[in-house]
């Protein structure tokens, strides 16, 4: 724990805390033992999240040896792994789109209703989350079947049925609907802050809709936009289970080929150097995201 | 005409989501074993479920992890915050950026990394590792609903309880405790909901032979799931939608009900007296 002592701030240092109390020796050692009560945290963090992490990027840079190596990250560059990084990449960004295409409206209707009726109806929103994801994809399998549900019911009314099963597609459309509530849920509370006001303004200036929406409504709620990007891109590129149930095996996400390496192959090595990979892409679409949330605050300012 | 196009909006959106939640239930009602035919109407798997050893087991692994892993991250979370509000701005920063690894990370990477973790220590794989694994990521919710409410419960109260003679512990529990109350409630809460949830981070650090509910259902994927499965989660749905429909409406109604009791003690008491 002397670790610990080092953090405290030497007498005369602490400024804030000198000018909020005269009598700077006995805060000083309140603050300490404030600050040993976070202990249990650190060594938590320290050993079940930073530690293992270390521990991935060791096995990501070594070989089976133990030395230093840079094949298991560039194994990303053997096709069979770039194809699947890419299909990831791709499906993760149409899911996205998709959900916030879906969610934008539908949180615009939320906004404008009640009071006392949107709070159910976001009630309503987040319930499904509560049956295990794993059977809500799973029944999914049963809608979308050659012989599913909705075929059934198309032929009842002499439509032609659908056969996207095992496609990319019903990747797709798990991805959307397994992450869709964390789309709407930062839209809906980035636009419910909106002044009705503000809106009011808009149109008495002589906007219409589309004009609203594009000058105030989406420059208000970008925080929001931002957020459930970031919510709904990251487990959509990462995912194993929902290719998995839904592509029957016929579409390998990078998560795939990564759980493969680990359960089947027990290639622990590679596994960890395509995880590193996968890492990076994670971060770096995050960077992104809070850079355009960022830039755009910065020109609102401006303006 | 443009409210009309919302309610039907509206209306899509809900059959998209509720779509397979009523297929799942409709299964479990279903005496056919095969999802796609209909075999007539049945409550075997309900009998069925409480009759498997495997399915009891797995939900009692599910339930106690969850317990456990949101009482103790609770804990260790609100001991955190408590600690972090007193650290200098630059380690409190710190602090907290490393405590956004885990939600910021993919679980498979943190499921992955626990597992070359627990490994390289020899920690054998089964329900203590799952346990941890779920304290770990649940840390960071909890922080994250209480470090809000800290930053703005006032010192000022706690530091005049303790100069009308509190000892600092008191002054905490009595003056503190309840203005954090809300977060921690909100922290506990969803912690349990993301254990009971979780499946990706379960899945590579179990061992052998232990099973939480999520895991059964995937090792049950290609075999086929039982339907006792379909049956187990309806109801636990149906327990949910139960608990939360109490939980937020219960409140307005006691409240309802505690006014109009007190109105009519107030006059029984004191008849001549009006209530304002």
């Amino acid at each position: 724990m002397s670790s610990l002592d080092k953090k405290e701030p030497p007498a005369g240092e602490g400024s804030t805390a000198a000018l909020a109390c005269p009598v700077r020796p006995r805060v000083s050692k309140s603050r300490l033992m404030r600050e040993l009560l976070a202990g249990p945290f650190m060594a938590w963090i320290i050993i079940f999240t930073v530690v293992p992490l270390a521990l991935m990027f060791s096995r990501g840079f070594t070989d089976k040896a133990g030395s230093f190596t840079l094949d298991n990250v560039m194994a990303i560059t053997n096709p069979i792994y770039f194809k699947a990084l890419v299909l990831a990449l791709e499906l993760s960004v149409v899911a996205t789109v998709v959900c916030l295409l879906l969610a934008y409206p539908l949180a615009l209707i939320l906004r404008g209703m009640k009071h006392g009726s949107a709070g159910a109806i976001v009630f309503i929103f987040v319930l499904p989350m509560w049956m295990n994801s794993l059977l809500r994809t799973i029944a999914w399998q049963s809608l979308l079947e050659k012989e599913g549900v909705i075929n059934g019911l198309l032929g009842v009314l002499g439509l032609p049925g659908i056969g996207i099963i095992n496609t990319p597609a019903a990747v797709v459309l798990g991805m959307v609907y397994n992450y869709l509530p964390f789309m709407v849920l930062p839209l809906y509370n980035a636009l419910a802050k909106i002044d009705d006001d503000i809106i009011d303004a808009s149109h008495d200036l002589g906007a219409n809709f589309w004009a609203t929406l594009r000058h105030v409504l989406i420059p208000q709620s970008v925080a929001g936009i931002v957020s459930g990007i970031t919510m709904v891109f990251v487990p959509s590129l990462t995912t194993f289970v929902v290719s998995d149930i839904l592509g029957g095996g016929k579409v390998a996400l990078i998560g795939n080929l990564i759980e493969q390496q680990f359960t089947v192959s027990y290639d622990w090595n590679t596994g960890a150097g395509l995880s590193i990979v996968l890492m990076v892409f994670v971060l770096a679409s995050m960077a992104v995201m809070n850079a355009f949330d960022k830039s755009d605050m910065a020109s609102r300012k401006v303006a | 005409m443009k409210k009309f196009g919302s309610k039907l909006y509206l209306g899509l959106i809900l059959l998209f989501l509720y779509a397979p939640i009523v297929t799942l239930m409709v299964l479990s009602f279903n005496s056919s074993k095969s999802r796609a035919v209909w075999g007539g109407f049945t409550l075997d798997w309900y009998a069925q479920m409480f009759d498997s050893p495997k399915i009891m087991g797995a939900l009692y692994n599910s339930l106690t992890i969850a317990l456990i892993a949101s009482v103790v991250a609770t804990i260790i979370g609100l001991l955190a915050c408590i600690g972090i509000q007193a650290m200098r701005r630059s380690t409190r920063t710190f602090w907290l950026t490393l405590n956004n690894i885990p939600m910021l990370n993919a679980d498979i990477v943190t499921g992955l990394s626990l597992m070359i973790c627990f490994g390289a220590f020899g920690i054998s794989l089964g329900y203590g590792s799952i346990l941890v694994a779920h304290i770990a990521f649940c840390i960071p919710y909890v922080i994250l609903s209480i470090m809000p409410r800290i930053k703005t419960a006032s010192a000022g109260t706690y530091e005049a309880a303790q100069d009308l003679g509190a000892s600092p512990f008191k002054a905490f529990v009595k003056v503190v405790l309840p203005e954090l109350m809300p977060g921690i409630v909100a922290g506990f809460l969803l912690s349990f909901t993301m254990s009971l949830d979780d499946f990706v981070i379960s899945y590579f650090v179990r061992g052998r032979g232990v099973d939480t509910l999520s895991t059964l259902i995937y090792t049950q994927v290609r075999r086929g799931i039982v339907p006792s499965m379909y049956a187990l989660s309806t109801l636990i749905f149906v327990v949910v939608l139960v608990v939360l429909l109490v939980q937020n409406f219960a409140p307005g109604w006691i409240e309802k009900q505690a006014i109009k009791r007190k109105e009519r003690k107030a006059l029984k008491a004191d008849p001549t007296n009006e209530i304002a």
